[in-house]
């Protein structure tokens, strides 16, 4: 009991530590701007098919699935502003998020899992160049700048799939859909989905690239590297998202 | 063939180790060793596996920290040095290490050029290719410059992490187990690529081993780690002419079997 609060306790530290480093490094030359661009494809770009497809299904169920507790009270001409606050205000930066975790967060922790077992991490250092800068640094600058943009498309991609859906039943055209979806959106809305994006993204950057670093040897250290990125980021994600929403309903009071 | 070592300055101590102890947990890996490379040596340092021979070359590439003693590397003391001196003092320092530790997302060229790109900003594009090729060609590889590293041999493997240490044009060369794994008659062509480093690029190395062809081949001197010390030193003769049982196994394994 005593030995697991102590290596609990070790282990916050370490990952305080290597937060701390982080702070120190991003703001120090060189900047590896080639390869935070990279990143920037490999998380961004590469995430595209598999956001579309889920952010598209989401707008659709969603929008199905909201239907019949609205058409009780004769109010389905609601639906568009219901919609776009649900998938501005949580659905896109959640959804994007989870995705993420999945897709890149693993990715990150396995690679730099094996990079460490294979001391491909350790050759870096010895030839003079900073690993944390290089291979860290330049990844969770590319969550957090890729995620936002990702969850933008994602609420955009959403939208339009509640559009066919709200189109398809209730013959509401294009621009009227969008006329309620914009009316209903407040800039608090907005912003509150760059916020949420920007600290999942540095969340789910950070600890993919914290579980790939400190990965023991062997090939069953870079699986639960893998796994640990996924498994931890999507917890940080939810209290994340709770503690948010919560600052949010305090500034829109 | 064993080397005459004529070509050594036996004045400079460009790594000196002074009472160096390192420990993991309860695993006393190293207790108290002393060490001196001199200037155009090779050095190489025998002992059984898990005795933390590659422990030593890490502790002096500054990758790992003494828990006791000191580290002198070309005048500078290696655990006094802040991340950026380090940085620095480790550009005269080619590590090759025991699996190659080559970037498997690159290219060879990429691999090369990594290094170079990032240490060396002046160079224009033509003079890094220039210092490409010539360092693949050194080790007989041009051939493979587009190729990654996941189509190469173990040989070549180990060729192309020389070469991207030798890159640097360091003045250290640290050879972990450079002939694990590899075949007897790659073995040899590493020996001799190792000899050929030395007199073409003029480094002092430290050549971490436990097979006695590539000590007897590329050794100037030979330090055996035994019980966490270095109890025993001199020519490779020298070293095995002993009825240590510690030590007489390590001989009768690669002479006699």
């Amino acid at each position: 009991m005593i030995k697991n609060i102590q290596r609990t306790l070790i282990e916050l530290a370490n990952i305080h530590r290597f937060v701390m480093r982080f702070y120190r490094e991003v703001f120090m030359p060189p900047y590896e701007f080639k390869e935070i661009i990279r990143q920037c494809y490999v998380v961004g770009w590469k995430s595209l098919p598999l956001i579309s497809l889920t952010g598209f299904i989401t707008g659709v169920v969603f929008t199905n699935q909201s239907r019949p507790s609205l058409a009780e009270f004769g109010a389905t001409s609601w639906l568009p502003a219901l919609i776009s606050i649900a998938i501005i205000r949580a659905l896109a930066p959640l959804v994007t998020a989870l995705i993420a975790s999945g897709k890149v967060g693993s990715q990150i922790g396995a690679e730099l899992g094996s990079m460490k077992v294979t001391e491909q991490i350790d050759a870096m250092e010895v030839s003079g160049t900073n690993p944390f800068k290089f291979l860290v640094v330049s990844r969770v600058l590319a969550t957090t700048i890729s995620i936002p943009i990702l969850s933008f498309y994602t609420a955009a991609v959403g939208l339009f799939g509640a559009f066919l859906s709200v189109n398809q039943n209730e013959n509401t055209s294009f621009r009227v859909y969008f006329d309620q979806v914009f009316d209903a959106v407040t800039f608090l809305d907005m912003f509150s989905l760059v916020l949420k994006a920007v600290v999942f993204g540095f969340t789910i950057g950070i600890v993919g690239c914290y579980q790939g670093y400190h990965s023991s040897k062997g090939t069953e250290g870079v699986g639960r590297a893998a796994n640990w990125a996924v498994v931890m980021s999507m917890f940080l994600v939810f209290v994340e998202e709770i503690l948010i929403v919560q600052i949010i309903q305090a500034m829109r009071a | 063939m064993l080397k005459t070592g004529g070509h050594i300055d036996y004045q400079t101590e460009v790594i000196t180790v002074r009472d160096v102890s390192k420990s993991f947990g309860e695993n006393h890996v190293l207790r108290g060793v002393d060490l001196k490379l001199y200037n155009g040596e090779n050095l190489v340092v025998l002992g059984r596996s898990g005795t933390g021979k590659s422990v030593l070359i890490k502790l002096i590439s500054g990758l790992l920290r003494p828990d006791m003693g000191t580290i002198e590397v070309l005048g500078e003391h290696v655990d006094e040095l802040n991340e950026k001196e380090l940085q620095q003092l480790r550009l005269k320092i080619g590590f090759s290490f025991q699996n190659s530790a080559l970037y498997d997302s690159m290219t060879v060229r990429e691999n090369l050029e990594f290094p170079l790109v990032r240490n060396k900003r002046h160079l224009s594009r033509a003079e890094i290719d220039h210092e490409v090729e010539d360092v693949l060609d050194a080790v007989g590889l041009l051939h493979t410059i587009n190729q990654m590293p996941s189509e190469l041999s173990g040989g070549q493997r180990k060729r192309v992490g020389i070469a991207r240490t030798l890159i640097l044009r360091p003045e250290i060369m640290l050879y972990d187990e450079p002939t694990a794994g590899l075949d007897p008659i790659t073995c040899i062509e590493i020996n001799g690529l190792i000899n050929e480093v030395q007199e073409k690029y003029k480094t002092s190395s430290i050549i971490i081993t436990h097979d006695l062809a590539c000590a007897k081949s590329v050794g100037d001197r030979i330090v055996m780690l035994l019980d966490g010390k270095f109890e025993r030193q001199g020519s490779f003769d020298e070293i095995f002419d002993t009825n240590d049982e510690r030590v007489k196994p390590f001989y009768d394994y690669n002479f006699i079997t």
